[in-house]
Order: structure tokens, then C-alpha cells, then sequence
């Protein structure tokens, strides 16, 4: 039986200076890379896949099968990406782990790419926290400076250079085909696959892309086995991860558990909901992961458990909201964001989240008529899957949760407000006047 | 009127301005933007990056800035103001001294992101995309800036401006318009945006070290794991000694030996 909480990731985040290379060094850092670069890299590929890490990016898919379909035979040079556009709503795990130990990451790009035999590897971080990016180019510099990038790293032979970029504001982007798109200085619009990135990814190249998390967890893998990854976390879902309590709750903030833990647990630790206040509705995985209630929170948080529930386990951004909020006000704001962040190039994508942000402002001023629920459900349907990405997909998966779960609220719209039914001020951390509740 | 015209939902789309043509782009600027160019497989993908160095010179993509672009990566400058019209960050008309920004996507909007945002606009005199008359601050309405156990969060410069309230912003607003020094919640002292957008484009300013690790609530978990002394397996808590920094970097293999010790024997 494993610990409530495992912190791995995050267990030098309190440590003096903890994102310079020296902190990161006394607790052992780059001595899993050493290890790894006197392996061969299919043996390291094998410790990962082994390892059961899946993507903690959302998807959930095998970090070590999406390697291993990079094909060894092809002449152009392999690129490992790593996703650091942290952009889904209630996401916020991947920018504390960069800020506190941006050296994790780094060790784990090394050895990734010498599994997969990639020579350049970029972070394609967003470009909206600048401290996060000093951190990043900084532990970069350090990182050739000490010999662990470069060439000839560890006297292998293996050579290795990382290129820090910064995006321009676009949730898109954090979509891997939009990403590629975007890094190659373009408009970042996701693309028609196939052909997958792992046959023509960034410069039509064999290319990896990777969450933050699932590169950074490599790194205590090669150091303490496949076997010990997998102790932790459930029979599909092996690890720890971190999740991300936010919204209602006393005490929010991040948390490195293994796979499996309930919200409940996560709740005991944080204090529960803040006085006087109970839970109403959560997100497992940021908004774009079906809503779910307080009935659900003994469900298992890993990838099979909320995918029974209907969810997904999406980022593990647990948004919290009590009994004072409005469903309809959450979801328009959510849709809005959609509509904001759509791309442009699928036209159901474009068009519907307008007339869905349309027709929720409706409801959210109590203007909406008799049979606009059913009339947004039509919409939804016109939407989800018939877009190149998943982007419209999240927008329908938000509004058609909550409808499930909140119907009366929405057909409350039909008649009344929201914010006369939950007045808005006590959601709020503080009063209009802007002082402390 | 037709009825048919075309109206744009965005407050601020359409084209760079082409209107005010004024630069300070010049031969450094352009060997930078060349330098920028240089430091990927294929110089296209440097665009992100040198619109960021733009506005650092400019306060916005230029239309020289455009054309710089253009002229450097061998591509027309329709394709550079395709791409800079594209991302939010990316100004078409002159920013702040300070570049105010509010979450309002749901759990700050609901957490009082809505109230900030109100009074933040107040307290400057300006909407949501505009600039205060004196150049000295502009304001944005955010989506999700990745800082949800934060909330409510504000963003200035681009550094994290964590747990706000309005009386804090105010205060903020107050000691940048005195000139008094501001530090980010968990970040460096604030700069200005423009410095800001040079570092994004790929040239630090050397305050990586200022700041801390984590903020309060990254530490949470971390700190009720170290309480109850759980953790990983064959992992404990670290020891609280601290070794010396060393003065160089070492080695991996010169590394001094782990401070990990086994918890097994002692608590299980």
C-alpha cells in the first residue's frame, strides 16, 4: 500500500533555489540521464513502456508506444516537442513544476531523446508567464554549461540541443498538430491527420510531442525502475501525478498522489470546501472534461475511473464549485473561452460556439424561451465530432454535462436571471467593495 | 446600409495599422531579429519569437516590423501579419508601460475575476483593450493563465499577480503609478512589458533567480506529505540539512552522494 501522497515531481519545490542546476544536482539530478545514456535506447524506450506511463497532457495515451511509432528507418532528423502551452482551463500543474525545477524536464528531454534519437528538442512553452520562461532558458543555459546537453554528452557520443520557445496567446496550440503549426511559424490550426506527427510532425519530420509532466516523469523512472513507477497509482493507471484543487475549496493548491485517489481524499487534505459551504460541481480534468457532482467524488480520479463516469480525467484540474454558483453563468464562460480560442478553420467550430455563446447569454439573463435547452443540445450535436481537433469538442462537452446535471437551472432561464437566483457577489473571495468576506 | 456589412465580433481585429509607420527598428534590431532567425533547423519557425522582439522595439507589430520580418525569413509580409494577427499577445496598437491583465474565464470570473476586472478598470479610467492616456498603463480581459489554485489572478507584465483582491490591485496600481518598486507574488520586480516581451522573444534578462521556487499553494500538498511523513516508495522526505552550494556546477558522476535516506525500516 502505497502513501496517500507521493510527491516525486514536486518534492524539491521547497528546496533553497530549487530551479537552479546545484539544488537540482544535490538530490541526485542528471544521475538518472547518465544511467540512461549508458543503456541502449531501446532499452530505456522498454523501461518506459514498461513503466505503463500514460500522457498526462490529457489524452492518456502510452508515453512509450507514442515513441515507438517514430519510424528508425527514416532520413530526416526525429524532434521531440515538449507541450509546455498549459492552457486548459483549471489547468495550472505544468507551470509550477517549470517554475520550481525546470531541470526536471530538461533531464527528462534528455533522456527521452536519446531513446527515441531525436538530436533537437524544443519546449514550446506559452507565452503568457514570463517568469516561468527565465526559469526555463536559464536551467537550458545551465544545463550545456554542465555538460548535460550538447555534444558528445557524458562522452556517449549523443548529442543533444533544446531550443525554449514562447508561443503569443492560443489555446490552440496546445493541441499537438496546432502546436507543430505554430512552432513552425505559422498560424497555429491544427492539421488533418494522418499522416500523425510521429511519421511527418514539425518540417514533415518523425516528430514526439509530450506533455510537460509525462517528460519530467521520466527521469525517476530510469532511476528507480519500471516496477517502482508502477507500484503506485491503479491496475490501468499506474503512477503518481499531480492534481490541481482549485475553486471553493479551504486550502487549494497542487497535489502529487498516485493514480487513483478520490476527490474526497483530495478534500480531507485541503480542508473540504470553504465554511459553510458545500460542493456543488467539479471538473476532473479542466472545463473540457464533462462536469460531474457531489455524488461523484469516491470515484477513482485515473483514466478508466472517470471514463466510467462518462469523463474524462482529462489534465486532473479539479475546479471546485459551491452551492452559490450558477451552472449557467460557469458554462457561458467557458463557451465564451471556446469561442475565443476556436481557430477558425472548421466551420462548426467557428460558427457554433458563437450561436452557443449566443444563445447562453440568453439563458443567462433569463431571456431564453421555452425549448432553447433542447435547442442548445441541437447545436451541440451539429458540433462535436466534426472538427479536424477536440477543441469544439470540450465546448460541447461542457455544456451538454451540465445540462445533464442541471437542467432545471437551465430552464430556469427560461424565466429568471442567473445572478437573481445566485447572486453573483457570494461566489466571490470578497464583496463588491472589494473587501475580505 | 445593406444590413450585410461586415461587423467583427473582436474589438481589436482586422489589420496591423498601417497608419502609424513610426519605428525604432534599426541595424541592432535587425541583427537580433537575424540572430533569432538563426537559432532553429528552419528560420520560419523564429517568427513568434521576433514579433515578441517587435513589440519590445515598438510597443506593437510595426508595419516596419512586418516587413522586417518578412525580408529576413524570405516570406511576404501577408504571411507575417497573418501570423501576427493571430495571437492574442501581439499588439496592432501601441501597449502600456505596464500591461495589466484579469482572468475572467470561469473559476476567477466566478471567484471574484469579474469584480477585479471592474475596478481595476475604474481605478485606471480605461475599458478592457485600451490605454490610459498617459501610455502608462493598458488593460486586457485574460483566458485561463494557467494559476487556477492562485484565483483570483491577475497578470502584470506578464509575471503573476496571485490571490488578488481589488484592494490589493489598487494598491499595486498606486505604487507603479509612484515609481515605487513592484514584485510579482512569484516572480522577479516587475519590469515594464516591453522588457518583458524582449525575454520572450529568446534574450533573458538575467532575474531567473529572483522570486521564489513555488508560491504557497503549489507547496500544499508537498508540505502535508512532509507533515505525515508520507511519500513515494524508497523516497523520504529530504532531510532538513542543506549541502553547501558548490561553486561550480559538478559533473554527474563527481555529484556528492544522495542525501536520500530509506524510510522503510523506520516508519513502516
Amino acid at each position: 500500500m502505497t502513501d496517500t501522497l507521493t510527491p516525486v515531481l514536486s518534492a524539491n519545490w521547497a528546496d533553497p533555489k530549487a530551479w537552479t542546476l546545484g539544488a537540482y544536482q544535490r538530490r541526485g539530478g542528471y544521475d538518472a540521464a547518465a544511467k540512461a545514456l549508458k543503456m541502449t535506447p531501446a532499452e530505456v524506450m522498454g523501461i518506459v513502456k514498461d513503466s505503463g506511463l500514460r500522457g498526462r497532457g490529457g489524452a492518456g495515451f502510452p508515453t512509450g508506444m507514442k515513441w515507438s511509432f517514430v519510424p528508425q528507418d527514416n532520413p530526416n532528423p526525429k524532434y521531440l516537442v515538449v507541450n509546455a502551452d498549459e492552457s486548459e482551463p483549471g489547468t495550472c500543474k505544468d507551470m509550477p513544476l517549470l517554475m520550481a525545477s525546470p531541470h526536471t524536464l530538461v533531464e527528462g528531454i534528455l533522456i527521452s531523446s536519446y531513446a527515441i534519437g531525436v538530436h533537437t528538442a524544443f519546449i514550446y512553452c506559452r507565452g503568457e508567464v514570463l517568469h516561468v520562461i527565465r526559469r526555463l532558458q536559464q536551467a537550458v543555459k545551465e544545463a550545456y554549461a554542465g555538460g548535460h546537453l550538447g555534444s558528445n554528452i557524458y562522452g556517449s557520443g549523443f548529442d543533444l540541443d533544446i531550443i525554449v520557445h514562447a508561443g503569443a496567446g492560443a489555446y490552440i496550440c496546445g493541441e499537438e498538430t496546432a502546436l507543430l503549426d505554430s512552432l513552425e511559424g505559422r498560424r497555429g490550426q491544427p492539421r488533418l491527420r494522418p499522416p500523425f506527427p510521429a511519421v511527418a510532425g514539425l518540417y514533415a519530420s518523425p516528430t514526439v510531442i509530450n506533455n510537460v509532466e509525462s517528460i519530467a516523469s521520466v527521469p525517476s523512472i530510469l532511476a528507480h525502475g519500471a516496477a517502482w513507477f508502477g507500484s503506485m497509482g491503479s491496475e490501468k493507471s499506474k503512477g503518481y501525478t499531480l492534481y490541481s484543487l482549485s475553486g471553493h475549496v479551504k486550502r487549494p493548491g497542487q497535489f502529487e498522489a498516485p493514480l487513483g485517489i478520490t476527490l474526497r481524499q483530495l478534500l480531507e487534505l485541503s480542508g473540504g470546501m470553504r465554511d459553510g459551504h458545500e460542493l456543488k460541481f467539479w471538473t476532473p480534468g479542466g472545463s473540457s472534461t464533462p462536469i460531474l457532482t457531489a455524488d461523484d467524488i469516491d470515484i477513482p480520479l485515473d483514466y478508466e475511473g472517470m471514463a466510467a463516469a462518462g469523463t474524462m480525467l482529462g489534465t486532473k484540474a479539479l475546479q471546485c464549485f459551491d452551492e452559490t454558483t450558477s451552472v449557467v453563468r460557469t458554462t457561458l464562460r467557458w463557451v465564451e473561452f471556446y469561442k475565443h480560442e476556436s481557430c477558425g478553420k472548421c466551420t462548426p467550430c467557428r460558427e457554433g460556439n458563437w450561436w452557443l455563446v449566443q444563445l447562453l447569454t440568453k439563458f443567462e439573463a433569463g431571456k431564453a424561451v421555452e425549448g432553447d435547452v433542447d435547442k442548445l443540445l441541437d447545436i451541440c450535436d451539429n458540433i462535436g465530432g466534426k472538427s479536424f481537433c477536440a477543441l469544439a469538442d470540450g465546448a460541447v462537452a461542457c455544456v451538454t454535462s451540465a445540462v445533464k446535471k442541471f437542467r432545471s437551472e437551465f430552464e430556469a432561464g427560461y424565466k429568471t436571471p442567473a445572478w437573481e437566483l445566485f447572486p453573483y457577489e457570494r461566489s466571490a473571495l470578497f464583496d463588491v467593495e472589494g473587501g475580505a468576506k | 446600409m445593406s444590413g450585410h456589412e461586415f461587423q467583427s465580433y473582436f474589438p481589436d481585429s482586422g489589420s496591423i495599422d498601417y497608419s502609424d509607420t513610426s519605428t525604432a527598428i534599426d541595424e541592432a534590431a535587425l541583427a537580433e531579429l537575424r540572430e533569432l532567425a538563426g537559432r532553429y533547423p528552419q528560420p520560419r519557425s523564429a517568427l513568434l519569437p521576433m514579433l515578441h522582439l517587435v513589440q519590445s522595439y515598438d510597443g506593437r507589430v510595426s508595419p516596419a516590423g512586418v516587413k522586417a520580418c518578412a525580408e529576413i525569413l524570405g516570406i511576404t509580409e501577408a504571411q507575417v501579419s497573418g501570423v501576427a494577427t493571430f495571437y492574442t499577445m501581439y499588439r496592432r496598437r501601441p501597449g502600456g508601460d505596464h500591461h495589466i491583465g484579469v482572468c475572467t474565464t470561469s473559476l476567477c470570473a466566478v471567484m471574484g475575476g469579474d469584480i477585479l476586472l471592474d475596478r481595476v478598470s475604474k481605478r485606471l479610467g480605461i475599458h478592457e483593450g485600451e490605454v490610459t492616456p498617459d501610455g502608462a498603463f493598458s488593460l486586457e480581459r485574460l483566458e485561463c493563465n494557467a494559476a487556477c489554485d492562485f484565483a483570483p489572478v491577475m497578470m502584470v507584465n506578464w509575471e503573476f499577480m496571485d490571490n488578488m483582491t481589488p484592494a490589493k490591485a489598487e494598491e499595486m496600481i498606486d505604487r507603479l503609478v509612484a515609481g515605487d518598486k513592484v514584485s510579482s507574488t512569484r516572480g522577479a520586480e516587475l519590469t515594464s512589458w516591453r522588457e518583458a516581451e524582449r525575454v520572450l522573444a529568446g534574450f533573458p534578462d538575467g532575474r531567473a533567480n529572483e522570486g521564489p521556487a513555488a508560491g504557497p499553494a503549489s507547496l500544499l500538498g508537498l508540505t502535508i506529505a512532509n507533515e505525515k511523513g508520507w511519500a513515494a516508495p524508497d523516497q523520504a522526505p529530504p532531510l532538513p540539512e542543506v549541502a553547501p552550494e558548490p561553486a561550480v556546477p559538478a559533473a554527474p558522476e563527481a555529484k556528492p552522494a544522495s542525501v536520500r535516506r530509506t524510510r522503510k525500516a523506520q516508519d513502516k
